[in-house]
């Protein structure tokens, strides 16, 4: 059997995780393919058809603009996911790099690990609104700052991971052999140091659609016109009282995609973790 | 013990040191000029330039950056443009609701985590360990002002058990504040206990299969005295951070339960200085919240060294 094969099938022993899996790969695959499979354009605006409740026509109802509430849940898809996606990419790739030198070189670990206590000092959504403030509301910035947010998350598991790993007999003996300190880096210690990184990103994923979704709701995220989970929340708020599906459905998309990644973090990380599998 | 309280302070004062260095260089980043921010669109080239010379703005950047610290360290956030008071005075004034809130939740996240991560551990593995686990990674993943955008329609619009909104008029009696906090407290606690949840059932599941508690068990101690006083007590240090760390987070979620419920409170304050771009409010608020979130930490680990001896040694 292939290991790709292999890693599936293990993580996947556990139904749950599969459901999950799945759940995760629709709704990209909708955010995908949004023009496409979505019933109608997200911004056509029907006046005379505003806040209808859920119906044959417009499953999930519309909202204050006539919108379609399903085809701005399938766009906003591409917004939220997008944006988190973009996140975890990002913070992993800084992350893995400074928590590598802050693991291996030493001198280095005492001014990279302060920095990122700072920033762990502050609350995760005020960090990122004061560094949207400062930047500018775009989706490029809430990208940016939410980066920044969830980069120490990642510094801390590389280095914690790599403090243990340098120390292993086998980076010695390519100590030993001459392998360059370059190599020992990008290759021996990465390599053992990806599983910890890979669960930490599909929680950041998680994090960083919620974190998004607040962002927007708060006003301080990307502009109200893109449909995002958040803003379509946040321009529901004031109907509420009368067409409750304006806020339900983007909110239980927003909980269905983070409890997903969730699910399968939890999945990889009992699997990569056996340790762990006793405790949790 | 005191070599290592003295230790931890000196890293905490590290820690806001570099917090207030980057939220002082990172406002800068933000376009515009702060002055020309302050006097508003009609202001003219001149009035900008003398109000640059009053706040020391046209002085090299670090210049201004060591008389900004020095004042911060002496508790001087300096004044909000929109508000026409000392930024220390506007948080003073909203730290009431902001307190009450991040205290009420924290204590409906323990009380309802810690019981929850001891059945689960106690019945590790049977149903209702998994509703349990279950219902801890749901509400983890749910935010926190939608919760609470669902909850007031049910709970005060639809069945009136509670004010939809605000925190009373000014003067209101605390009973009557109290009830304006009961449902963003419920929503904030709820989402907040499933860290407590998970984390009191592990260290719950660590200590069951300890050597002692078997001889416990074994010399004909209660079942339920076995869980509460000899596991429990035992897995309490864990619990205890955990505890601790979800009431500095709390300062976070607040914010955003704050818009939500219209709650005049520290976070409710943050978002109209960032909409409205009012820097030393939003500097004074964040050099605040990060203070409280290391101070809570350090508190966290004084009380180890008083729940747990082999801390002490």
């Amino acid at each position: 059997m292939s290991p790709t094969l292999l890693f599936f099938r293990r993580l996947f022993r556990r139904k749950l995780v599969l459901v999950a899996f799945i759940v995760i790969l629709v709704i990209a695959l909708a955010a995908i393919l949004a023009p496409w499979i979505s019933p109608y354009e997200p911004t056509a605006i029907r006046v005379i058809r505003r806040l209808r409740p859920p119906s044959e026509a417009h499953w999930l109802g519309t909202d204050e603009f006539g919108r379609d509430i399903l085809s701005r849940i399938i766009y906003g898809a591409r917004a939220s996911l997008g944006i988190g996606f973009a996140v975890v990419l990002i913070s992993m790739t800084v992350g893995t790099l400074f928590g590598l030198l802050a693991g291996y070189f030493r001198p280095l670990d005492g001014i990279v690990m302060r920095i990122v206590d700072a920033l762990m000092a502050l609350p995760d959504i005020l960090l990122a609104i004061f560094l949207v403030a400062v930047l500018g509301a775009s989706a490029f910035n809430v990208v940016l700052a939410l980066s920044i947010v969830y980069t120490p998350r990642v510094v801390r598991v590389v280095r914690a991971s790599t403090l243990v790993v340098r120390e292993l007999p086998f980076i010695e003996a390519a100590r030993a052999l001459g392998v360059s300190t370059r190599r020992i880096l990008s290759v021996h210690i990465l390599l053992n140091v990806a599983s910890p990184v890979l669960v930490q990103a599909t929680f950041i994923f998680a994090y960083a659609v919620l974190a998004e979704a607040g962002l927007s709701f708060l006003g301080a995220g990307v502009p109200p016109e893109l449909p995002t989970w958040g803003t379509m929340i946040a321009s529901g708020q004031q109907y509420a009282d009368d067409a409750l599906w304006t806020v339900l459905f983007p909110g239980l998309a927003i909980v269905l995609a983070a409890l997903s990644l969730q699910i399968v973090g939890d999945g990889l990380r009992d699997m990569l973790d056996p340790k762990l599998r006793k405790a949790l | 013990m005191w070599l290592a309280l003295g230790r931890r302070l000196g890293g905490l004062v590290i820690v806001m040191f570099l917090v207030a260095t980057m939220v002082f260089f990172l406002t800068r980043l933000a376009p515009g000029d702060p002055a020309a921010l302050m006097l508003g669109d009609q202001a003219t080239a001149e009035d900008i330039a003398r109000l640059r010379q009053t706040y020391g703005l046209d002085r090299p950047l670090l210049v201004q950056f060591g008389l900004w610290l020095k004042e911060v360290a002496s508790g001087n956030l300096g004044q909000s443009i929109f508000l026409q008071r000392p930024v220390t005075q506007a948080i003073a004034e909203r730290a009431e609701p902001t307190f009450f809130l991040a205290l009420f939740s924290v204590s409906i996240a323990a009380l309802v985590g810690i019981p929850a991560g001891i059945v689960s551990a106690v019945w590790r593995g049977r149903p209702v360990d998994q509703v349990v686990s279950g219902l801890a990674m749901l509400s983890a993943n749910i935010p926190s002002f939608w919760l609470g955008l669902i909850f007031i329609q049910f709970f005060a619009v639809r069945l009136g058990w509670f004010p939809v909104a605000g925190y009373g008029p000014p003067g209101a009696s605390f009973l009557e504040r109290v009830s304006h906090l009961a449902l963003p407290a419920t929503v904030l606690g709820i989402v907040n206990s499933a860290l407590i949840t998970r984390f009191t059932r592990a260290s719950m599941l660590d200590v069951l299969s300890d050597d002692y508690i078997r001889t416990a068990r074994s010399k004909g101690v209660s079942e339920v005295r076995v869980v509460l006083r000899h596991a429990f007590g035992n897995a309490l240090v864990p619990i205890i951070t955990v505890v601790g760390l979800t009431a500095a987070l709390l300062v976070g979620g607040a914010i955003v339960t704050e818009t939500v419920f219209g709650l005049p409170g520290i976070g409710n304050l943050v978002v109209s200085a960032v909409l409205r771009r009012d820097y030393p409010v939003i500097q004074g608020a964040l050099i605040v919240v990060a203070g409280i979130y290391v101070l809570i930490n350090l508190v966290v680990d004084v009380i180890y060294t008083l729940v747990d001896p082999r801390v002490r040694a």
